[in-house]
């Protein structure tokens, strides 16, 4: 009965904690090989985000109906074959939409199979809880991916090859750090942000510290 | 395609498009498993095995595939035959060496999620590869992640000795190193054909 009350409570901070406090890509560095790969342009990373979401949020949903009928035993195959499934679905869907695109992603978007967030989420999440719960916290999950690949995208195409979006920025004088849109650039912007959440964190438990160490001294007083 | 001579396979896929460092594939275990040197080299190696199972599988259920016109059905197959050789190694390593089980913990069963696994077996079909070239492809694969993981662990290891500010710790100084060898990689590329 309690786990049914439990179920039955959903809150903000389902949808959000994928969004910050759980960021797949910043916080708990999963799928990281389609992070660095793809996200040499803004248009890459965007439709390698919402490939990825999409498959998130139909695994998940699907595991989580399913997970009263699921043997324990073999469960780790089963949700692979429905991500397949769900993956071979975008596969075909993006090369309908875009060849352009379906050829910049290449083998990636099949790769999405492999991507240790969506197989975390079905073990971890989808496999507990109900599906509409489920469905909000893959929402969020998945949008936390966008945005990482996006800050990726964003960086990489703004300093590599000077434009946003395909719209040039800096005019003709710029020229571009072609070494940021090559493999090395991924690992070093990826690097720049780890840091700056790392800095970002400690700055402010550092802040926290200070300011218990004030109340403790100003209850002392 | 068939003029690939099978050293120039070999080297393209061990050296110059680097599945690790060029490609990005097997970030994971890299990032996870290079701590230190003395698990890093059999994590390779077991990696490579998987490669050479799973490349050689592929390429026969490519034919079946084929033949029978579902090649939908691609991925889904290819996942399974991964999953089993991952299982298959994970039992002969067990029995054979209980103590490197135990070091590689829970990175042995994930190598099924490892992509540059799934990674080669997409490629050699994309690349039409013949019997022979999809060994040498997967050999080259397996020699390029085992170098690449060796090569971090090492690095590793002497970084834990220096002074860092200790706001670069960890993943963010692992990254910065995996970007400094892969710039390195890239002085490679005159040997071959870049894709």
């Amino acid at each position: 009965m309690t786990s049914r009350n439990k179920d039955a409570q959903i809150t903000m901070d389902d949808f959000l904690v994928g969004i910050w406090r759980e960021n797949p890509v910043f916080v708990m560095l999963l799928g990281m090989c389609p992070v660095l790969a793809v996200t040499n342009s803004v248009v890459n990373s965007l439709a390698m985000g919402l490939a990825t979401t999409f498959v998130l949020l139909g695994s998940s949903t699907l595991v989580s109906l399913l997970r009263n009928f699921i043997p324990k035993e073999v469960r780790i195959a089963t949700y692979i074959i429905i991500i397949a499934t769900f993956v071979t679905v975008v596969d075909y869907v993006i090369q309908a939409i875009s060849l352009d695109l379906y050829n910049a992603l290449g083998a990636f978007i099949q790769l999405i199979v492999v991507n240790c967030i969506i197989l975390g989420r079905a073990e971890s999440y989808a496999s507990k809880n109900s599906m509409l719960k489920t469905f909000i916290n893959s929402l969020g999950m998945g949008l936390g991916f966008c945005i990482a690949l996006l800050c990726l995208g964003a960086v990489r195409e703004l300093l590599g090859a000077g434009s946003l979006l395909g719209h040039p920025i800096f005019g003709p004088g710029f020229e571009p750090w072609v070494i940021m849109i090559l493999p090395p650039g991924g690992f070093f912007v990826l690097g720049c942000w780890l840091l700056l959440f790392s800095w970002f964190k400690q700055s402010r438990e550092h802040k926290n510290q200070h300011k218990t160490t004030a109340e403790v001294a100003n209850h002392a007083g | 395609m068939q003029a690939e001579s099978l050293g120039f396979i070999f080297i393209n896929a061990a050296i110059v498009n680097n599945f690790v460092l060029a490609y990005f594939l097997g970030i994971c275990p890299v990032l996870g498993v290079s701590g230190k040197l003395n698990t890093a080299l059999p994590m390779g190696l077991a990696t490579m095995l998987v490669m050479l199972i799973s490349s050689l599988c592929a390429f026969a259920i490519n034919i079946i595939l084929s033949n029978f016109d579902i090649e939908f059905l691609r991925l889904i197959a290819f996942i399974a035959v991964i999953a089993s050789a991952v299982q298959l190694v994970e039992m002969s390593m067990k029995k054979f060496s209980p103590n490197l089980f135990r070091a590689l913990g829970i990175f042995l069963p994930l190598i099924t999620t490892n992509c540059a696994i799934l990674g080669l077996a997409l490629f050699q079909t994309a690349k039409e590869y013949d019997f022979l070239q999809s060994l040498f492809y997967s050999l080259g694969a397996g020699t390029g992640f085992t170098l690449a993981i060796v090569l971090m662990a090492g690095l590793r290891e002497k970084l834990d000795l220096v002074d860092v500010p200790s706001v670069s710790r960890g993943a963010a100084m692992s990254l910065m190193l995996a970007g400094i060898l892969s710039l390195s990689f890239m002085g490679f590329t005159g040997l071959g054909v870049t894709y």
